[in-house]
């Protein structure tokens, strides 16, 4: 008798991609919207994104949403503990631990949650972690887990990364982009991403953290041909009768960067 | 008469149906320095003198933030009031993670007022030595409680807990009906004002208080020094003319006030 597998799993893929910059004084976190079970969409307008409320520290997660919403509880209240034990906020290298900590501690049962932290550590600079399911760690200048980070990850190697360790010391733990020139990298790679990767698309929600606060960006992925006439029909009809005819002309060199691939920075 | 034969456990009745060792347990409530705390509809206010031990040390913390919603002042031994803090902040938490939504003051209280009458009924045990005036805020508005070493919680619009606390109660006394509809300011008013009769004779300076506030739209955060000694400013200086005392000095805390109450001796401590 051949032994019987389980045809029931815990565990599910909600799919989706998150990333994360950092630099010299930001940190950019980014992740998709799409939330999927197989080959259907459960929803075009899930976040994956949490903010620790930490001093600066954010997290996104990719994986299983279910497994990623508990995780985030729990960080939610070991935060409050800490803060009621020590006075003030933890700090996001502590907060990097105590997700390690947290994730190790189901070593034998795991979160299934992809995990990228970014924010600003105790001197103002970026900071992105990087985990894996069961905690272990690593600081680094960028990252991207989840369904696209197959994809993602080369790209930002090859842009971000330092050309060889032998030549000059690696440098690559911040990124000497300016923080519109990173935003503007997150949106030329989720829009590659989007278009190889069935479970990353409809919005990307960016979350620019600097030392004066957080700012959050969203913007449409790329969408089928058929939408974009609609919304572009729509529009249309709306603005040649506010602004005139500069305003379609407008429009219609935005849709052909849509159907042309382009980011949408280059209009 | 009796009570040497009855007091020595606290599983022991008295003859006449009363449980010695709980009341000695409210009694050390009556040591502690004095906790006052006041609500309106919309918001609560903590506030407590600060006793040090010596000139050199610093003074004992005697409020404590729970949560956003939920604070708590304490009188006694403060070690319990500690203990039973953390246990309360715990509570909250766990609400909070399992429900999503803050904890309700009432239901805090109870589990209070449960773990307390614990202690009165092991023989391995003693009650907690510190009386809690849990004041938080919600969705059935604000709410003040006080916590009995025995197990018992009433709730009140205004009360005051700890040594020299009569003087407190009756000034409170005297104006807790408008306190439903106070303003935010004046509520903090009233309660510096409790704080200084408990004071007796002694000037009211910033350094001698701590008041808390928490209410609709205002998580629980303590006030600073300087918003503490302006309030005081605005009617510490009414004394002072009435005095008749020349010198308006700048901070208006040394000047007529102290001689003004100081003529009354210093009250002997609450029974």
């Amino acid at each position: 008798m051949t032994k019987q597998h389980a045809n029931w799993s815990p565990y599910d893929n909600n799919g989706g991609t998150c990333v994360a910059i950092a630099g010299s004084d930001y940190c950019v976190i980014a992740a998709d919207t799409r939330m999927s079970t197989g080959y259907s969409i459960l929803s075009r307008d899930y976040s994956k994104i949490h903010n620790c409320k930490a001093d600066k520290a954010v997290l996104s997660s990719s994986g299983f949403q279910a497994d990623v919403k508990a995780l985030q509880k729990v960080l939610k209240s070991r935060h409050l503990v800490y803060q009621h034990q020590h006075n003030k906020q933890m700090s996001c290298p502590a907060m990097a631990q105590l997700l390690s900590n947290t994730l190790y501690f189901k070593r034998f049962f795991p979160y299934y949650a992809f995990n990228v932290l970014g924010g600003l550590d105790e001197e103002g600079k970026g900071c992105v972690f990087t985990y894996d399911a069961v905690g272990s760690y690593e600081k680094v200048g960028y990252s991207a887990q989840g369904s696209g980070s197959t994809l993602i990850m080369p790209f930002l190697d090859n842009q971000l990364k330092s050309p060889s360790p032998l030549l000059l010391p690696a440098q690559d733990a911040i990124t000497p982009l300016s923080e519109p020139e990173a935003v503007d990298l997150v949106k030329t790679v989720f829009a590659s991403a989007t278009e190889r990767d069935i479970y990353t698309g409809d919005k990307l929600e960016i979350m620019i953290l600097k030392a004066d606060g957080i700012r959050t960006e969203v913007m449409e992925l790329r969408k089928t041909l058929s939408e974009c006439w609609q919304h572009t029909l729509s529009i249309v009809l709306i603005r040649i009768s506010t602004l005139g005819s500069l305003c379609y002309l407008e429009l219609c060199l935005k849709f052909s960067c849509v159907v042309n691939r382009f980011s949408f920075s280059y209009l | 008469m009796f009570r040497n034969q009855y007091d020595t456990d606290v599983t022991t009745w008295s003859p006449t149906g009363r449980l010695f060792q709980v009341e000695y347990a409210m009694e050390a409530v009556k040591q502690g320095s004095a906790a006052i705390g006041l609500r309106s509809s919309s918001h609560v206010v903590l506030a407590c003198v600060n006793k040090a031990q010596s000139e050199l040390s610093s003074h004992q913390k005697k409020i404590f933030k729970v949560d956003d919603h939920i604070g708590v002042a304490i009188a006694g031994l403060t070690a319990d009031g500690r203990v039973l803090s953390r246990y309360m902040r715990s509570e909250s938490i766990n609400h909070s993670f399992t429900y999503e939504s803050p904890l309700p003051v009432g239901r805090l209280v109870v589990h209070l007022a449960d773990k307390a009458q614990v202690c009165t009924q092991r023989s391995w045990k003693r009650p907690y030595g510190v009386g809690l005036l849990v004041g938080g805020l919600d969705e059935s508005g604000a709410h003040l409680y006080y916590n009995c070493p025995s197990g018992n919680y009433f709730e009140y619009q205004a009360f005051a807990i700890g040594s020299r606390s009569q003087a407190a109660k009756t000034y409170l006394e005297r104006r807790f009906e408008s306190f439903a509809d106070s303003s935010r300011e004046d509520l903090i008013k009233d309660a510096i004002l409790a704080v200084r009769e408990t004071l007796q004779g002694e000037t009211l300076k910033s350094s001698l208080c701590t008041v808390s506030v928490l209410g609709v739209g205002e998580p629980f955060h303590f006030l600073d020094q300087e918003a503490i000694q302006k309030m005081i400013d605005t009617f510490e200086k009414v004394p002072e003319e009435e005095e008749g005392e020349a010198e308006v000095a700048a901070p208006a805390e040394q000047g007529g006030g102290a001689d003004g109450l100081g003529d009354q001796d210093v009250a002997p401590m609450e029974m």
